[in-house]
């Protein structure tokens, strides 16, 4: 479904500041995967997810989807195939928009944009059991403004918008890392709940272990730009925190700098 | 009195349409678009020059409107493809846009429209023969009104097209191009992982604005008789005085009701200004300062009437829990 191979990216090539974000990057998502990715800061889990959504373009390799290249084109055309939730609340929808708008807007994804009305009553429906199924009760608020909702609630509708028109992948780039604990926990069950009933390739980006551990049916680790643990099937059942560290430390021969890598 | 105020409720409606425009590129798409001071004289210019070479005014007001598009849209590439800040395309392009302009009026600097036939004569002709412009006024003269308006055709009429351009707006906005549009002034980031191209968006957007400045344009031109090659100058602030006073009074709740906010402000602004204009200490020169004035103070007072109601609020509630202490005391 999603492949990456060869992938090598390097900033400010060059200078003092150059910094190899990816080197050599191997990555291959079959149908129906749901990957978690861990890593500590500038491990490039965030540039390895801007390079799959097209924010950057690698120096050299390239990006499949569904068997295509889509190396060379541009973020928004890519955005066709890939449904994105962002770290930041804000970002995934146009606050001065109200809900069923923003809704229209996810619905127009993968379709060529009109001059039809973007919201209908057929559609309103449609957008009505969408909304249902967050439990929020905002299938009875259609026309609030957006940015009246709270940062769990603009997460979860972020979350619903991506996964609206079936795109052929989902990143998720760490989530629910600006939510409070509760908040936190409302949209990882969304997240598995929504991934389990629509069986989207996912790829899934978090700074919690636990959360790496409990979702999805493969963990990626990755460090200094290279992915140095893959672990799927049976073998990721098994695993826990300690074990993650521990292997950690037996590949890269130091101890994980889990400043930011929450534990539990 | 009563005709200049008539006069400024006029020229209000057909600056209400300028003031669609700039509401389009300066709120929807957040982009403070200063092409308008070149294209609402480009407007102008090519209605004047279409109608002075007998070409029917309709057309020539079309021609306006698609003239108006393309100075739009030039501005959204040197923004989205060549990477120019928004103000200083805007500026680049009003600047190219007075020597355009000035070739387009085959270097002259002034057209006069007077002896011309224009949207306004032909409307009046027509509003004459029916008869209206003798009712309307015999009803304002039993009123007491001494001196009429010679007619009525053109704010009747300017009226009915500034509406039918406000619902167009506003069913553009909630198409699904529409959306798209709203989304890129609004989270830019957001509206291309949907999948929308947003330097096309942007491009459209300005152009669909400095179409509506060029239509309010060549419709001002006709309303005052003439096009000039300096009757561009400061447009861009009043556009956002009419938006910023619009907004103040009509609120902006809805999509609906800021146009129509946009629409009510721009013929306010006219009206005041007017009525300041016949004080005795203000002249015409002082006209600027007028509309400075007016939207800071458009901008300021809202804000302080909020703060004045929150103030109010809170002491009430200080009030009330005093009380409520004094009685379990």
């Amino acid at each position: 479904m999603l492949a990456v191979k060869d992938v090598s990216l390097t900033f400010n090539e060059g200078t003092p500041d150059e910094k190899r974000a990816l080197e050599n990057i191997q990555l291959e998502l079959a149908a129906g995967d749901f990957v978690t990715v861990i890593g500590s800061n500038g491990a490039g889990k965030s540039t390895l997810m801007n390079v799959i959504s097209g924010v950057l373009a690698p120096d050299i390799g390239h990006v499949t989807i569904s068997e295509q290249n889509v190396t060379s084109l541009p973020e928004y055309k890519r955005s066709g195939y890939i449904g994105r939730v962002f770290q930041d609340p804000m970002a995934g929808t146009s606050p001065s928009m109200t809900i069923e708008e923003n809704l229209a807007i996810a619905y127009s994804r993968n379709k060529k944009r009109t001059l039809r009305l973007g919201v209908t009553k057929k559609r309103r429906e449609t957008f009505k059991e969408a909304l249902a199924t967050l439990h929020l009760g905002l299938e009875n608020r259609l026309n609030a403004s957006v940015g009246l909702l709270s940062g769990g609630e603009r997460q979860a509708l972020s979350l619903l918008m991506a996964t609206f028109t079936d795109p052929n992948i989902l990143l998720l780039d760490e989530h629910t890392a600006a939510l409070d604990p509760s908040r936190a926990e409302l949209i990882t069950n969304l997240t598995r709940e929504v991934v389990e009933r629509t069986k989207l390739t996912t790829l899934m980006v978090t700074h919690n272990m636990q959360q790496a551990l409990d979702l999805g049916n493969r963990l990626i680790m990755m460090d200094k730009g290279q992915i140095i643990l893959d672990v799927s099937g049976q073998e990721k059942e098994a695993l826990t925190i300690e074990k993650l560290l521990q292997a950690f430390q037996d590949i890269r021969g130091s101890k994980m700098d889990n400043d930011r890598a929450i534990l539990g | 009195m009563f005709i200049s105020i008539f006069g400024a409720v006029e020229s209000g409606v057909i600056y209400a349409i300028l003031a669609l425009g700039v509401y389009i590129s300066f709120r929807v798409l957040d982009f403070p678009d200063l092409t308008v001071d070149g294209s609402f004289v480009t407007g102008a210019a090519v209605a004047a020059v279409a109608i002075t070479h007998d070409i029917p005014t309709i057309l020539a007001t079309l021609l306006a409107i698609f003239a108006g598009f393309i100075a739009g849209t030039l501005t959204g590439i040197l923004n989205t493809k060549g990477k120019i800040n928004p103000l200083l395309s805007g500026i680049l392009m009003m600047t190219a846009l007075y020597s355009i302009n000035l070739r387009i009026m085959g270097r002259v600097s002034n057209i006069p429209l007077l002896s011309e036939t224009t949207i306004f004569t032909q409307l009046k002709q027509a509003w004459t023969n029916a008869g209206i412009d003798t009712a309307l006024s015999s009803i304002l003269t039993s009123l007491g009104v001494e001196r009429v308006p010679g007619t009525w055709a053109t704010l009747m009429v300017m009226a009915l097209v500034t509406l039918i351009i406000k619902l167009i707006t506003d069913f553009y906005l909630k198409t699904e191009m529409g959306l798209a549009l709203r989304a890129t002034g609004d989270n830019e980031r957001m509206i291309r992982s949907f999948s929308a191209n947003t330097d096309h968006l942007k491009i459209i957007g300005l152009g669909l604005s400095n179409a509506l400045v060029a239509l309010s344009g060549a419709l001002y031109g006709q309303y005052a008789g003439f096009a000039d090659l300096n009757m561009g100058i400061g447009m861009i602030v009043i556009g956002l005085a009419s938006v910023i006073i619009g907004e103040s009074i009509v609120g902006t709740k809805s999509i609906t009701r800021t146009t129509f906010a946009v629409i009510v402000g721009a013929i306010v602004y006219r009206v005041v200004v007017t009525l300041a204009l016949r004080s005795t200490f203000l002249d015409t020169g002082d006209m600027k300062l007028i509309t400075s004035f007016l939207v800071i103070i458009a901008l300021i007072v809202p804000k302080m009437i909020n703060n004045h109601k929150e103030l109010k609020r809170k002491r009430k509630k200080r009030l009330a829990l005093e009380q409520r202490l004094k009685g379990s005391a």
